[in-house]
């Protein structure tokens, strides 16, 4: 198998960037399990906090999609 | 940022020129070298439909669709909202009915009670008419039956003492006594006191 | 280069970026900037589908809706409350963009989970110029209706005076990157979305793993269905809230 050491360094580090979106994952994860988990103590008030909630996993999750840019810079423009 | 995308996209299709070229000499079908996203020389071309797609979008939205929708859900909402005076009209209206009509249950009730007591009340008149009437003639029996049982017993009596008078004279007379009536009677009467008392 | 380095090696064919080139509608030649492309057929049958939803489905006026209508009302009310809940009643003059937002983006993003379609969402162009409507729009609005007062959102009076620059640049960063991520949050998650269901769809051509990979894109293409949808009302969301905070700038 042949190559350059340029192109192996661009696979690996695509495949770092791939930890990114793991722990954007995670964030994600968090958001929702404890807007569950307040929601279930509280189900009241669950109903007027779900745009918060959204909010909420949409910041999380920009940073992972932030990571899968990176891995498309990587991939395809550097 | 963009400036800087720029630089990359434009480096990115220096260095793949060449594997286009191969890969149109092949004559395969045009495929993605590099992302398309980032190819600029299509950005204009979108842009500028996309600038035109919005305001034709938001003419649509603006002028005709959210006027219209919004004056149907006012119109809901004031149909609703008539619907439900209205309805609480016919509640009204359906209670006072109600009241009507137990109103007139309860009279129609006190009328027949009234009627009722009337009726009883004439009759208890006419029986006690009845009894009193029925009372006097068993108390006009009553004192004739008596009185005819008194002058049975008074003829009785009288004829009870005419024989023992009778039988007394004769039994003095056959113990060859002589009668003295005066005595004889008195004798009579003494004893009969107090057999016909 | 790296997909067709795959291709040749291993005799798979994965070309999950090809569904993003943008094409002459006629014949092959340059993309100018007043070409047809697939970007105009998508973004008008974006516009027509619109049409379709909000004015011919409340054509009949209906005070019981009929099914179309009643879905035009519901994403009506849906905009409606969220402008008012977040941004207040005084946000409710700017409802016609923010419905023309949701309408375009989500239309956009369905239509182009049908096959062989063309998503210009996905396309950093198309979100870039979105989000960068929404975040000069909105300072605008901001500097018009407060004035220099606009600026209290950077210098946060409530904190206490030694933190204030510190917190004003990590603000005027974070304003500054709103639209960075506002475009890349919906172009990323539609050119994701999208390339892994053209990865797991290369996968079928082998025989052995076909059917995993025929459930694997239906599961994706379901996700997908979520996720053009969730990305829709989180932009909306998004800008409903960084327009909160142009009418009323103190936190």
């Amino acid at each position: 198998m042949e190559g350059n050491i340029g192109e192996l360094g661009q696979y690996i580090g695509v495949g770092l960037t791939a930890f990114g979106m793991g722990f954007a994952a995670l964030g994600v994860g968090n958001v929702a399990g404890n807007f569950l988990s307040g929601a279930l103590r509280n189900p009241s008030a669950a109903a007027g906090q779900t745009a918060t909630l959204f909010i909420g996993m949409a910041f999380a999750e920009a940073l992972g999609i932030f990571s899968f840019l990176v891995a498309l810079l990587l991939m395809f423009a550097v | 940022m963009i400036s800087l995308l720029q630089e990359a996209v434009t480096i990115a299709a220096d260095e793949h020129t060449e594997s286009v070229a191969s890969s149109v000499a092949h004559g395969e079908v045009e495929t993605a070298t590099g992302l398309p996203q980032l190819d600029v020389t299509t950005f204009a071309n979108q842009i500028f439909w996309l600038i035109i797609t919005l305001l034709v979008l938001y003419w649509v939205v603006a002028k005709i669709a959210l006027p219209r929708i919004g004056s149907v859900l006012s119109d809901r909402q004031g149909a609703m909202t008539g619907d439900l005076m209205a309805a609480e009209e016919f509640k009204l209206k359906a209670k006072e009915a109600e009241a009507a009509y137990d109103k007139a249950l309860a009279d129609a009730r006190s009328e027949a009670s009234k009627i009722v007591a009337a009726n009883r009340a004439e009759i208890q008149k006419e029986l006690d008419a009845a009894i009193a009437h029925a009372d006097a003639e068993i108390a006009a029996r009553t004192a004739e039956s008596e009185k005819r049982i008194r002058e049975i017993r008074d003829s009785a009596d009288a004829n009870a003492r005419e024989v023992a008078r009778d039988v007394t004279a004769e039994l003095v007379r056959s113990f060859g006594g002589t009668v003295d009536q005066a005595a004889v009677d008195q004798a009579v009467d003494s004893r009969m006191k107090g057999a016909l008392q | 280069m790296a997909t067709e380095a795959h291709g040749e090696a291993t005799g798979l064919s994965f070309h999950p970026m090809d569904q993003f080139i943008v094409r002459p509608l006629f014949g092959d030649g340059e993309v100018h900037w007043y070409t047809p492309t697939n970007v105009t057929l998508w973004m008008f049958l974006i516009v027509a589908a619109t049409l379709a939803l909000l004015v011919m489905g409340s054509r009949g006026r209906a005070i019981v809706p009929t099914r179309g209508q009643s879905v035009a009302e519901l994403a009506y009310g849906m905009v409606h409350k969220m402008i008012a809940d977040i941004a207040g009643k005084d946000g409710l003059k700017y409802f016609p963009y923010v419905m023309t937002l949701f309408m375009f983006i989500v239309f956009a993003n369905l239509l182009g989970l049908l096959p062989l379609a063309f998503t210009v969402t996905s396309h950093i162009a198309v979100t870039g110029v979105l989000a960068a409507a929404v975040i000069i729009g909105v300072t605008v609005i901001g500097f018009v209706k407060n004035g220099v007062h606009f600026l209290d959102l950077f210098w946060i009076r409530s904190a206490p005076l030694a933190v204030r620059p510190i917190l004003a640049v990590i603000e005027v960063i974070s304003y500054f990157v709103r639209p960075l991520s506002l475009s890349i949050r919906l172009a990323g998650n539609m050119i994701a979305g999208h390339a892994v269901i053209k990865v797991f769809a290369g996968f079928a051509a082998i025989a052995a793993v076909a059917p995993v990979a025929v459930v694997a894109v239906v599961g994706m293409y379901a996700f997908e269905v979520l996720v053009a949808f969730v990305q829709a009302y989180v932009f909306t969301i998004l800008t409903c809230v960084y327009l909160k905070d142009a009418l009323h700038p103190s936190h």
